[in-house]
């Protein structure tokens, strides 16, 4: 019985690589043919960010159990974090520099998620949602105030008031509520596949893994772990800070994909937007995530539903509510149950 | 001296509103367990049925108030019913996100009703100050209102809470909900009041609020319900006295963060408070400390 459940598991797992290789190959094969438009091309990028941001979030969400509302606030991390380092790295090649520019992003996020982790994570209950929330109003206040400039020596950073005093040939690399401005383009598409393909791996791997199990656990009966000894707060802290990171390293990827960012970019309806990406593609689903961000990013931008653009947040609104009336309310399930309940009688019959 | 005591009535006569709102919150999550995500989107929507009574009908301010808890009492009914009475068994994860979809559905429909532009919130209260000291300190009599209204709300709760039979029925609820059913108390009704007292209550904070802060938006419940939520989790979620307290007190150091350290670094400062709280004192100032049974 064991087998089999490994075995399906894996199946969903492989099916899952397949899916995003697949989406991968052939993207790139209509773009080198020249099929995909340009704002098709342009959004290759946010796309694998926001797949990477629903996948860092069904993690705390589907696999945790526990509701992060300031993955935004994360994702603001990773971007700021990212683009000054991408600004200030001594770096040549463009891939390399990307890539050092997600660590730090990664790492940066990382730090955050301990911070904010370790008070929220004793709690029991709702807090956690509500603190992050209140985390990502925190991080948009403080980058909205953070200057940061570069010259000759180095970098240099101010709060609340530029008074800084840069060298020949400085310039500012963050300037509180305006951003970060002039980003040089370096995301590429092959570099978001990476990233999610990475996350993928490293998710899968956690779940599969003894730790994923004890998280798991928590998520499902919190008393009865903590029984057998499992400690809870590691393990919550170790699921908050790989989600944090993994969020922080896509926020580097958008970041580096646009010509500015500014942290009114990543307030409460980005986190809200992820929130829905998981809520639609199924909790601890990893393909589910997959899915609905990829059609959720790119179907706003559809002709067809660009006269609907004022409506869509309402939309958004609705199906969370009726996706979790339908996943969650007894009349739904027992109708659920009696279904299948039906079709193992059919089957036991059968045989 | 005086500029101190400035603040501290401005921080006052906020920390009520933050008093009166975090009461709705306090209230339903005492008897549902639920963190009600859209209470700050009721606040809006009773600021706009007043604005529209008061502004477009020119009706006065106390039947422009009425009519706002009357609307959103009916709407606090239909919201439970709708959609939180059919997750009552579900986990917690599955209702909040409920909680935060009916949050932004109210925000986006308020938006596409009434368009994103703000809107002046016309003063229901004289414009004219008590000046003392020479006219050196001004109280508004929209702060003398919001404090009057905090405190009246406040000692009736109490009474009705600690007297009455569905006061007694709620916090029955409370602590124990299967037991209060058999007991003959009907806990569905028993939720849809609680419910409905927390939104008539939202829709008078929002009125007060907006005297204030006229500038009425589709968003602006959603950040001092976010500061109330505060509040309530700071005086001890559950507590009706810890709302008073903690909305007083985030009040206050709202103010004074936003007077004495930085004007923009205010908000992220009571949410330090927040996380500083919850790491200390989980439970909040007055909380009951709940021992976990299995």
């Amino acid at each position: 019985m064991k087998r089999i459940h490994l075995n399906k598991a894996s199946r969903v797992n492989f099916a899952t690589y397949g899916m995003v290789v697949a989406a991968y190959l052939v993207l790139q094969l209509l773009g080198s043919m020249g099929m995909l438009s340009s704002t098709m091309r342009g959004q290759l990028v946010p796309i694998c960010a926001y797949v990477a941001m629903a996948l860092s979030l069904n993690l705390t969400v589907g696999v945790l159990g526990e509701l992060s509302l300031g993955h935004g606030g994360f994702m603001s991390v990773g971007a700021f974090a990212g683009a000054v380092a991408a600004a200030a790295l001594p770096i040549g090649s463009d891939g390399l520099r990307l890539a050092c520019a997600m660590v730090a992003g990664a790492l940066v996020a990382a730090l955050v998620g301990v911070l904010v982790g370790i008070p929220v994570l004793r709690l029991n209950g709702d807090y956690l949602a509500i603190v992050t929330l209140a985390f990502g109003q925190i991080i948009k206040s403080i980058v909205e105030n953070l200057y940061i400039g570069m010259d000759g020596k180095g970098l240099h950073a101010d709060f609340l008031n530029n008074t800084m005093a840069l060298g020949e040939g400085g310039r500012m690399v963050l300037n509180g509520p305006m951003g970060v401005n002039g980003i040089q383009k370096i995301s590429t598409f092959t570099a978001g596949f990476v990233l999610v393909m990475l996350i993928l791996v490293v998710i899968f791997h956690l779940v599969g893994s003894r730790a994923g199990r004890a998280i798991m656990a928590l998520r499902d009966n919190r008393i009865a772990a903590e029984s057998v000894g499992i400690p809870v707060t590691k393990y919550k802290l170790m699921a908050f800070v790989i989600s944090a990171a993994m969020a922080g390293a896509a926020g580097t990827l958008f970041a580096l994909g646009q010509n500015t960012i500014t942290a009114n970019k990543f307030d409460f309806n980005t986190s809200i937007l992820i929130l829905v990406f998981v809520v639609l593609g199924g909790q601890g689903k990893m393909w589910g995530s997959i899915l609905a961000a990829t059609f959720l990013t790119v179907l706003p931008e559809t002709p067809a539903m660009r006269g609907l653009a004022d409506y869509r947040m309402l939309v958004y609104a609705v199906v969370m509510i009726l996706v979790m009336l339908a996943t969650n309310s007894p009349a739904v399930q027992d109708f659920v149950n009696a279904r299948l309940r039906k079709k193992k009688k059919k089957e036991g019959a059968g045989q | 001296m005086l500029i101190f005591l400035n603040h501290l009535i401005n921080g006052i006569s906020l920390g009520s509103v933050y008093a009166i709102i975090a009461l709705g919150y306090t209230m339903v999550y005492g008897i549902a367990k639920m963190l009600n995500f859209a209470h700050g989107d009721v606040i809006m929507l009773g600021a706009y049925i007043c604005f529209f009574a008061v502004s477009s009908f020119s009706l006065p301010p106390l039947v422009g108030v009425l009519l706002a808890m009357v609307v959103c009492t009916a709407l606090g009914i239909v919201i439970e019913r709708l959609a939180y009475k059919p997750l009552r068994q579900a986990t917690s994860l599955a209702v909040l996100i409920t909680a935060i979809g009916v949050s932004y559905f109210l925000q986006n429909g308020a938006q596409l009703l009434w368009s994103s532009n703000i809107k002046m919130f016309p003063s229901l209260f004289s414009n004219e100050p008590i000046a003392l000291f020479g006219g050196e300190l001004k109280i508004t009599m929209a702060a003398i209102a919001t404090v009057l209204a905090c405190v009246v709300i406040m000692l009736v709760l109490t009474w009705f809470t600690g007297r009455t039979k569905l006061g007694k029925a709620m916090r029955a609820c409370s602590e124990d909900k299967a037991a209060a059913q058999l007991m003959g108390i009907n806990v569905n009704a028993t939720i849809s009041m609680t419910f409905a007292i927390g939104s008539a209550l939202a829709a008078i904070a929002g009125v007060l609020f907006c005297s204030a802060y006229p500038n009425l938006t589709p968003t602006t419940g959603s950040m001092p319900g976010i500061k109330a939520f505060t509040a309530a989790v700071f005086g001890g979620i559950g507590s009706i006295p810890g709302a008073l307290l903690g909305g007083v007190l985030l009040g206050l150091i709202e103010i004074f963060a936003s007077a004495y350290i930085s004007t923009q670094l205010s908000n992220a400062i009571v949410f330090a408070v927040l996380i500083v709280v919850l790491l200390v004192r989980p439970t909040g100032l007055l909380g009951k400390q709940v021992r976990e049974k299995v």
